[in-house]
Order: structure tokens, then C-alpha cells, then sequence
């Protein structure tokens, strides 16, 4: 019997040797250049909203699409709704680079990239009628505008809570002290609740803005070096009495409803959740009604539309809906944020839930330093500001 | 018709290994690796930070922001670690119970023992981990049966990922050495005991280095799972294991990931190579 | 004796987390305190209403079905291809098929994904998912096949040759008879691997589809749901009593025979477990 056996192991090499001399050939000669997938202006925003197509494939933050308004919607439109529910910016920028989405609720750290990366495409705000009575500070904002091209449809904002057991944590915390403060922060030690996303370092910023002003720090997302390491170096104090990173909704319920943690930062719809259960927790701002005296990170939300979107008649259909005015606020009463339809406020359960909530009041959101993309450009004319890959970088070095 | 093709490949080896071979090695080596190669080539790349939009030039950065940030090492020293951790205690839990079951049991017992063993590997992995989260939280079954004699559980934490990655993969250490001990002829073991040996003695000269082998085939299995995974650590402990650094940047920055994930495979290939002149691929 | 304690010790701990999951699964309370307040069976009967539950269930029925079908025929081709013949590199076999299995899974799922959507502009479906599971099912089917093969002689074939039979009349009336057992052992192993896996899953599937481990981890935390996934969780355990079973009696006959010699251990009949 002819057996030519060979040499396995030089088999194995051969292989190997083959698929490194692939890769670095591929890798060295491969486009030179980005793979510009479009975005910007040159895209075209519907023309003319058709009839429904049946499906729509929605990303949203935990809350945003439930039973309650969505199935009128579906009622109405005929639009079968199916939502993947995101913890993070991060993964709904991930997300929607699969195609395989309509729509999303973009905060504004994920905006710009999304429209930089060519996912989403411009909104013809002509097709959405209710769009007319959403507040007007909420139009043509940095976050959903770009190069004056509108991209998306205002959902809601709100501000990022303090939160606390309590039993647990007395006195009641009126700053985030409590948090970044290494003396006060140790009481707590291991059951410290953050947010796992690299836009927490915003928050850190924001706390030495008001206890370290000679650093000079402006806006917590355009931050130079200098000021940067010293909110890393915050955070990597912070990282020995943090109990939890949270990124899903409901594990942070979870945490908090076990005692595995006392105090950490959240949403309104966590804190609704938790009271619903009975758990003794109270948070700032209760009812939005005072922020930490350093003020507080934040979010306004946008509705954007995929570029390529396989039901863009659904979509718009959607972005209409979701800001009609009952709606919007069902969904801002659930979340518990402060709805983007002003129509709404005569809508709400709570008859003064939009006093509560601030959303007619421009000034409260000055204090509220929306979620946004770091990038080098300053905004002061200067370029050397840490930007996200820094800062992602960065988030990993302090956890550890 | 059917005939004829048969015909044609009678005789003639190398048609028949070629037609056999044709299936599973195109889908794994054209299929997979070539996956694989697609993917590992973007480690050379970068990304822009804006849009995260690869830039395909080629570029070392990747590898030395791994090299230069400290954390890194330590997170791939974390990971090796419980890895290795894991493997031997699988191992040192597995020995008895696939010995047990080998050399000891009756048929009957073998039979239910392996179900046994089995059954666990039915239930969902997600489930168990989640499980081992409510054991070990604060109020969970774990504190309350230590607190009276005022001891306490290991909370959430890199104990807890040791603990829950142990308990997951020790029926795969459990069947490849049960199988190898199975093999070894009972007259063996008797001859020994015979000759004078002590069952200590018995163990470390005959039965261990004959079930080598098969343990360091249970092990590549243990070793190889938790090298990978990114669920266990997110869901018991804060601990970022080699899968979560990957997992937070393969959105992101895929450049970034696929240098990252270069070091698990590199580390596994190795360990396979080494596997296999210990034996384990050894045919019988 | 000493070693029946560690027995002892070894099966508690296996088992001990599976009891909780079973106790939970019958708690009454929805938040999962310790210990459990009451006792109900409401949820077994709110999972088998559960609409997505049922749907996920039947989406990783049929991934495993076909991923299965697939690892069959791929991984009995290359065990026969090794364990019949020798050519160059044939040792190097084993050591690919089982690359899918041992890197780790999110290199898998991502590099897949990758190729499936970047590369060949196809769509993330239930298609991709077979497509992933099978590729690290191969091995298990593979394992169990050569195990089997090396221990049945060749020269039935040879004779089987030799009285005029040709090649497929060989496998089909020689060769496939003797490995059937291995093969079904091999190939329940392969489905129990695809149904239970989510980290390659998860980067392959579409948007709208859902198999049982998604389905469970999208629920882990819905304190609404979750108890009806410890339901689910039970109900499978013991609907898996049976497949497992059949594969311990198919792909064990042999099993209570003397061994021959020592060494060796991926792949060994029924037990060649991923």
C-alpha cells in the first residue's frame, strides 16, 4: 500500500505559514485607503411616506417600546414592531452597522458616529406633523443636526440620577460626593453601582469642573489632556469601592432590590421599577426636582432612520407616532423623562408632570451636560482633546 | 449510473480520499480559516474615531497599545490564570469521580453515572451561571447557610468566575479521563497491587501516567472554554477576562479586537500542539 | 472510603445549583429571595403559553436539526477519509476540526459574521446560525466516527471489495452499519451543543429571530420573566433525560470491555464530549 504519510507537524506549519503570508499581504496592500461607505449630505431623505410595509426592526433603550403605545401603533399602521433593546451607545452604533435595523434611539454619543459611518440616514421632517409642536430647543441641535441636515426626530431627555438605598446611606447624598469623594465614597466601599460606558469619564469631568476649577474644565466631553488623566485618575480611586459596572436596565434592578449594592447612578426607569417592587430607594433628581450641586450628565434622545432602511414608510410612520401627543406622553411618564412633544404635557397622567419634569424650561437643561461624542477638535480652536478611542481606551484601563 | 460513479472511484485512493476530503476540508479551511484570516488581518488596521470606519493601511498601533498599556497584561495574565486554575481543579474533582466510575462502579451505576454527568451539560449554560449569581448574592442561598456560623460567601468577583467556570466545565474533564481510565485493563492494576505496590504507589506509577493523557484531553476543553468567555465574568463578577475586552471593542474598534483576540488563539494553538505530544490526540 | 467521599462531594456540587434552579422554578415569589416563600407550578404552565419561549424553542430545534444533519455528513466523510487512509496531512485533520471548538467563540461568531455580511452580502438568518453551529459540531461527530472506525477492521471492507462490491455499496451495506451507533451517539452530542450555545449565536443571527439561549438571556434579567425561564430551564432538563440516555446505550455497547493498553482519550466512543 502506497503511504505517503508526510510529516504532520510540517503539515501543520505549512498551513499556518500559508495563511500568515495571506493575511499580511492582504493587510498590507488591502484598499489603502478608508472604506467610505457614504454619509453626510449627499444622502436622500424620503420624499413622500408610502404605505406601511408590515415589519419595523427598532433598537431602543430599555423602556422606550413597550405594549402600551406600541400596540395602537401596530393597530393603526398595521406595522409589526420588533425591538432589540441596548444597554449602551456602543452597542446600538454596533447594531445598526448590521443593516438589519430601521430605526434606533440615538443618544447624542452616537449620533455624530453613526452619521459619520453612513448607518443613518437624513430625516425629512416634513413627513413627520407632529414634528411642528416639539419643543423648540430640542430642534436643530448639535446632536441631530449636521451640517444643517436634520436626522432625526426628538424622543425625550433627561438627566442621569444619583440613586440610594435609603436605609443604607445616611445622610441623603445632595452631591455626588458620595460617589467620587475617596473619604465619603469608602463607607460604600463594594457597593458603588457606575455605568459601564467610557461616557461615565464625563461624569468625572463634570465633578472636578466643580471641585477642581483650576483645571479649567469647560465641557466634560472636550477635555485635553491635563484634565483627562485627572478624571481617569478619579476613577481608578473610584474603581476600588465600585461594586458594580452595570449596562443592562435590569441587572442593576437586580443589584439594587438584592442589597448587592446601595448607591450608583441610573435612570428613572430603574428607580420607578425598584419603588414599584417596594425596594426603599430614593434618588436625585426625585421628580427631577433638584440636581447633585455639581449638576449632571445627560441624555436627549433622537429617533434616526437606517440608511437602507428595508421599511422607511414604517419608520416614519413610527417617528410620527412616537411623538404624538399621547404617546410621547405615555412614554415619558413610563421612563420617566421629560417628553419632546409639548402637546404632550396636556396629555400625562400626572397633571403636573411636565412642571416636574422641567420640559418647558430651557434653563434647567444648562445644567445638564447631554451625552456627547468626544472628539480631538476643542470647539475653541484647538485640537488636542482626547477623543473616543481615547477615552474607550482609557475606560478599560480603569476598570482593570 | 449510479454504478459507474461508484466504479470510478473504486481502486483509485487518491480520488476517494479527495472526494471524502473535499466537504469538510473546504468548509473548514476555506470556510473557517479563511474567516478567520479575514478577520485577524484587520488587527493591522485602524479605525477613525468618529465614524469607526476601518482605515485599511497597514499599522502596528494596535499591538503596541496592547503592549504598552499595562492593563492588558493583566488581564490576559487574569485570564491564563483562572484558566489554569480552573483545568486543575477540574481535574483534581474529576479524578475520583471518573475513577469511581471507571474501576469501582457496577454496570448499572456506570450507566446512571453517566447520565448523571451528562444531564448537567443539558441545562443551559446561561441558566446555570445565573443560577451560581443567586447563590453567591448577598441575600443568596450561599450567605444564608454560612452567616449562622459566621462565615460568608465570596460575593461576586474573580473567586466566583474560578468557582462558576470550576462547576461548568467538569463534566468535559469528567468523560475524556473516565474513557481513558476505562482502558486501562483491570489486570494491570491487580498485577500491581500484587507486586507489593501501595494504592498510592499504584496510582502514581501505573494508573497516572497511563489516564495522562486523557486528562490533558479533559483539559483542553476546560482550558480553552474559559479562555473564551466573556458571559460567566460579566455576569458573577466586575472582572474583564480576554472575551470582554474583545466583546467592548469588536463594535468599535474590530482592528483593536482582532489584535486582542490574536492572543487567545496564539495561546490555545500553542496549548494543542503541546496537547498533542502529551498524547491526547493519540490514536488507540 | 475516602474516594466514595470525594464521589459524594463531587455529585453535591454538580447538582446543588440544578436543585436551586428546580426550587426557583416552583417559588412562588417573583423576585428570586432565599429561601423561597411558597410553592406553585404557575409558571410551567405561563412558559408553555409564552409565545416567544415557543417560537425560540422551535428556532434552535431547527438550527440543531440541520446544523446536526450537516456535522453528520461532513464529519463522517473526514473520519473515514483518516481513519481508512493515509495521506499527507492527515494528522493535521484532527487538529482543525477541532480549531472551531477550541478558539474561542467570539472569534468564531465575529469572523463568520464578518465573512457572511461584509464579504458575500449575506444577511444574518437562521441560515448563518446553522452555518456556525455546524462548523463546530464537526468535531464531535468526527471524534465519535474515527473512535469507532479504529476499532472495527478494515479488512470487512477489503473483503467486501474483493466479492465485487463497489465503494458506495461498501459504506452502505459494510461500513455505515458498524458506525450507525457511534454516529447517532456523535450526532445527539452535536445537537445538545447547538441547542445550548449563545456566544457564536448570538453574532450570527438576524434581527427578528430568537433561539432558546437568546430568548433566555434577553429574559435573564426581566424580573417578569424570569421566573418562567427557570420553568423553561426545568422542562428541559428533563425532556433531555432521554436523548442523553439513548446516547450513553448506542454509543457505549462496547464500553464494558476490557481496554487495550493505555492512553489516548479525545476520542473515545460516546464520551468524546466538546
Amino acid at each position: 500500500m502506497r503511504s505517503k504519510e508526510g510529516n504532520p507537524a510540517r503539515a501543520a506549519w505549512l498551513v499556518l505559514a500559508g495563511l500568515v503570508v495571506v493575511m499580511l499581504t492582504i493587510a498590507g496592500c488591502g484598499g489603502g485607503g478608508s472604506d467610505t461607505t457614504g454619509g453626510g449630505s449627499s444622502d436622500e431623505a424620503l420624499q413622500k411616506v408610502g404605505k406601511g410595509e408590515g415589519q419595523l426592526n427598532l433598537i431602543s433603550w430599555a423602556g422606550y417600546v413597550e405594549p402600551e403605545w406600541t400596540k395602537p401603533f401596530e393597530q393603526k399602521t398595521g406595522c409589526k414592531v420588533s425591538d432589540k433593546e441596548a444597554g449602551t451607545s456602543d452597542e446600538m452604533v454596533e447594531l445598526m452597522k448590521t443593516g438589519q435595523y430601521d430605526g434606533v434611539s440615538a443618544s447624542g454619543n452616537a449620533t455624530a458616529r453613526m452619521v459619520a459611518a453612513g448607518t443613518v440616514a437624513p430625516v425629512n421632517t416634513d413627513l413627520v406633523p407632529n414634528y411642528k409642536t416639539v419643543f423648540s430647543d430640542l430642534k436643530d441641535q448639535p446632536y441631530n443636526t449636521f451640517e444643517g441636515v436634520n436626522y432625526g426626530i426628538p424622543h425625550g431627555r433627561g438627566a442621569n440620577l444619583l440613586m440610594w438605598n435609603g436605609n443604607d446611606v445616611k445622610p441623603a447624598p445632595d452631591s455626588w460626593d458620595v460617589m467620587f469623594d475617596p473619604k465619603i465614597a469608602a463607607k460604600y466601599k463594594g457597593k458603588i453601582s457606575v455605568y459601564d460606558e467610557s461616557s461615565y469619564i464625563a461624569d468625572a469631568a463634570m465633578y472636578l469642573k466643580f471641585h477642581q476649577p483650576d483645571l479649567g474644565i469647560e465641557n466634560p466631553y472636550e477635555l485635553n489632556e491635563e484634565q483627562f488623566n485627572a478624571a481617569i485618575d478619579l476613577l481608578k480611586e473610584q474603581q476600588a469601592n465600585v461594586g458594580e459596572y452595570w449596562s443592562e436596565a435590569a441587572k442593576q434592578i437586580s443589584a439594587f432590590a438584592g442589597g448587592d449594592v446601595t448607591v450608583g447612578t441610573t435612570w428613572q426607569y430603574q428607580y420607578f421599577a425598584l419603588k414599584e417592587e417596594g425596594a426603599p430607594v430614593k434618588a436625585s433628581p426625585a421628580s427631577q426636582g433638584f440636581l447633585p450641586k455639581e449638576g449632571a450628565t445627560g441624555w436627549s434622545d433622537t429617533w434616526m432612520i437606517a440608511k437602507d432602511a428595508k421599511h422607511p414608510n414604517c419608520m416614519y410612520e413610527w417617528m410620527n407616532w412616537i411623538i404624538s401627543p399621547k404617546a410621547n406622553a405615555q412614554v415619558a411618564e413610563y421612563f420617566g423623562e421629560a417628553p419632546a412633544q409639548e402637546l404632550a404635557c396636556k396629555e400625562t397622567a400626572n397633571p403636573n408632570f411636565c412642571a416636574e419634569y422641567h420640559a418647558e424650561e430651557p434653563d434647567f437643561w444648562k445644567r445638564v451636560y447631554y451625552w456627547e461624542t468626544p472628539l480631538a477638535d476643542c470647539g475653541n480652536g484647538e485640537e488636542n482633546c482626547m477623543d473616543y478611542n481615547d477615552w474607550v481606551k482609557a475606560w478599560t484601563s480603569i476598570k482593570g | 449510473m449510479g454504478h459507474r460513479l461508484a466504479g470510478l472511484f473504486q481502486g483509485r485512493r487518491r480520488l476517494q480520499i479527495g472526494a471524502l476530503l473535499a466537504g469538510p476540508i473546504g468548509w473548514l479551511v476555506i470556510g473557517y480559516l479563511g474567516s478567520l484570516a479575514l478577520l485577524l488581518v484587520a488587527a493591522f488596521w485602524s479605525v477613525d474615531p468618529l465614524s469607526g470606519l476601518t482605515v485599511k493601511s497597514f499599522t502596528l498601533e494596535n499591538f503596541e497599545a496592547l503592549w504598552n498599556e499595562p492593563v492588558y497584561r493583566t488581564i490576559v495574565w487574569r485570564t491564563v490564570r483562572t484558566a489554569l486554575l480552573v483545568t486543575i481543579t477540574d481535574a483534581v474533582i474529576a479524578f475520583p469521580i471518573a475513577f469511581y466510575m471507571a474501576k469501582v462502579a457496577s454496570r448499572r451505576g456506570k450507566a446512571l453515572l453517566v447520565v448523571g454527568i451528562l444531564l448537567p451539560l443539558w441545562s443551559s449554560y446561561l441558566v446555570k451561571v445565573y443560577a451560581w449569581r443567586t447563590l453567591l448574592g448577598t441575600h443568596g442561598a450561599i450567605n444564608w447557610a454560612l452567616e449562622p456560623i459566621g462565615l460568608h460567601g465570596p460575593g461576586y468577583g474573580t473567586t466566583a468566575v474560578w468557582l462558576v467556570f470550576s462547576y461548568l466545565w467538569l463534566p468535559y474533564m469528567i468523560l475524556p479521563i473516565y474513557a481513558g481510565l476505562e482502558r486501562i485493563p483491570d489486570s494491570l492494576i491487580s498485577a500491581s497491587e500484587d507486586l507489593g505496590a501501595s494504592p498510592f504507589t499504584t496510582f502514581r506509577r501505573v494508573i497516572l501516567p497511563l489516564s495522562f493523557p486523557a486528562v490533558v484531553a479533559g483539559s483542553i476543553f476546560t482550558f480553552s472554554l474559559t479562555l473564551g468567555d466573556y458571559i460567566t465574568p460579566r455576569l458573577v463578577s466586575n472582572d474583564q477576562f480576554i472575551g470582554n475586552v474583545i466583546f467592548s471593542n469588536i463594535a468599535n474598534n474590530q482592528p483593536f479586537a482582532a489584535a486582542l483576540a490574536m492572543v487567545p488563539i496564539v495561546v490555545m494553538i500553542a496549548y494543542l500542539l503541546v496537547a498533542r505530544k502529551l498524547g491526547a490526540f493519540e490514536h488507540v | 472510603m475516602l474516594m466514595r467521599l470525594a464521589v459524594a462531594i463531587g455529585l453535591a456540587f454538580i447538582y446543588i445549583p440544578l436543585i436551586v434552579i428546580v426550587i426557583y422554578a416552583f417559588n412562588s415569589s417573583k423576585i428570586l429571595e432565599w429561601p423561597p416563600p411558597g410553592f406553585t407550578t404557575h409558571w410551567f404552565s405561563q412558559a408553555f403559553k409564552d409565545e416567544p419561549a415557543r417560537e425560540a424553542f422551535f428556532t434552535s430545534l431547527k438550527a440543531g436539526l440541520f446544523a446536526t444533519a450537516i456535522a453528520l455528513i461532513l464529519g463522517t466523510l473526514a473520519s473515514l477519509a483518516v481513519a481508512r487512509h493515509r495521506f499527507f496531512g492527515r494528522e493535521t485533520i484532527s487538529f482543525l476540526v477541532i480549531l472551531p471548538i477550541a478558539l474561542p467563540g467570539i472569534v468564531t461568531g465575529v469572523a463568520i459574521s464578518n465573512t457572511f455580511t461584509q464579504v458575500l452580502d449575506i444577511p444574518l438568518s437562521l441560515f448563518t446560525v446553522i452555518v456556525g453551529h455546524a462548523t463546530f459540531c464537526i468535531v464531535v461527530v468526527y471524534n465519535n466516527a474515527v473512535a469507532r472506525l479504529r476499532r472495527l477492521s478494515g479488512s470487512f471492507e477489503e473483503a467486501s471489495a474483493d466479492l465485487g462490491a463497489h465503494t458506495w455499496q461498501t459504506f452502505r451495506y459494510v461500513t455505515f452499519p458498524g458506525m450507525k451507533s457511534a454516529l447517532i451517539a456523535g450526532g445527539l452530542l452535536a445537537f445538545a451543543l447547538s441547542f445550548d450555545e449563545i456566544i457564536v449565536t448570538n453574532f450570527t443571527i438576524g434581527a427578528g429571530e430568537q433561539t432558546l439561549p437568546i430568548w433566555i438571556f434577553s429574559n435573564l434579567f426581566r424580573p417578569h420573566e424570569l421566573p418562567i425561564v427557570n420553568a423553561v430551564a426545568v422542562v428541559m432538563i428533563l425532556i433531555s433525560i432521554i436523548p442523553v440516555y439513548l446516547a450513553h446505550r448506542l454509543g457505549g455497547e462496547d464500553a464494558g470491555a476490557p481496554g487495550r493498553g493505555g492512553g489516548g482519550g479525545v476520542e473515545t466512543e460516546a464520551t468524546a464530549v466538546p
